[in-house]
């Protein structure tokens, strides 16, 4: 059972939805302690975000840093821009791939939902050089694109 | 030129798949080719509407067609599809893994709270951890250690 849905908004968007069984003021405080970010926000098995700073006010400042353990890497660069505890956060932040990519402005809202969580995540479409970019990092894992997928998808 | 060409391609291929009833047109030539005819069909529209919307698609690179006499059966073009599916597939599944592993986080962050409830939540506020300057101060200490690391890199690809 897949918990998560992931739909493209108009041409510029991505839409995530997420439900979790805690209540919104961890879910929010999971998204911006650095020792919990550092747990969970690590995207394919076998990565490590050896570095995980973050400043958890408005024009506070972020670094992430990622690596395979197997000498690959990446990082990214980030600002809060507003801060509502607990309700929704927005952030920019950009990759380094090595070379920056266009800054990403990231919406996070956290909405009560029975005795959990429906968290919401809106982002901006990364362009095709970005996207080109992050499957070259290697966070794909020999993943089969198929029609079957698109047919889930749309 | 190749990435150029490709770049359009993918952006166009997003933009295409923004209308829904391109997205019917897709999941319906997904089950195999069809004529503008066929395809007019179940959706109350005219052919010249139809075809408009696979001029976006053709153009988009998801769709392509072949000659058969006077009629031209579409198809899914495969390449074009991939290209797109691909990124997108890539996202879904780093973020499920990450907020699979949330979870356990979550679960984990109930129990230590039953076992310190007196303890004040200073998280929770939203309040840093940290003071500004020390924060800046950590950050600006990671730029210079990778700095550091890349001139290491680039004396050692030198002496070779």
């Amino acid at each position: 059972m897949s918990k998560l849905t992931l739909k493209t908004e108009g041409d510029t968007h991505v839409v995530v939805t997420r439900r979790f069984a805690a209540p919104p003021e961890a879910v929010y405080r999971a998204h911006i302690d650095p020792k919990l970010v550092q747990k969970w926000m690590l995207g394919p098995e076998g990565w490590t975000m050896p570095v995980c700073i973050n400043e958890a006010k408005p024009g506070g400042q972020i670094r992430y840093e990622w690596a395979d353990g197997k000498g690959r890497g990446f990082y990214l660069t980030g600002e809060f821009l507003e801060l509502e505890p607990h309700r929704r956060i927005v952030h920019v932040e950009r990759m380094y791939l090595p070379d920056p990519t266009p800054d990403n402005r990231i919406e996070t809202t956290f909405v009560p939902d029975g005795e959990g969580t429906l968290m919401t995540m809106r982002m901006t479409l990364p362009d095709a050089e970005t996207r080109k970019a992050m499957l070259a990092t290697g966070m794909e894992r020999g993943m089969e694109a198929s029609y079957v997928r698109l047919e889930g998808m749309i | 030129m190749m990435i150029m060409a490709e770049s359009l391609n993918l952006d166009a291929a997003f933009s295409a798949l923004a209308d829904p009833t391109r997205r019917a047109i897709l999941a319906r030539l997904a089950k195999g080719e069809a004529t503008v005819m066929e395809l007019a069909g179940p959706f109350a529209m005219t052919q010249p509407a139809i075809s408009q919307h696979l001029k976006v698609l053709e153009e988009a690179g998801l769709v392509a067609s072949r000659v058969d006499g006077t009629k031209r059966p579409r198809r899914l073009a495969k390449a074009g599809i991939e290209a797109m599916d691909q990124w997108l597939a890539m996202l879904r599944d780093a973020l499920e893994r990450s907020y699979d592993r949330l979870d356990e986080v979550l679960a984990g962050m109930e129990t230590q709270k039953r076992s310190t409830s007196e303890t004040p939540d200073r998280h929770a506020t939203g309040t840093a951890s940290n003071t500004g300057s020390e924060l800046a101060k950590r950050i600006r200490t990671e730029e210079r250690r990778r700095k550091n690391k890349q001139v290491q890199k680039r004396k050692r690809g030198e002496r070779r």
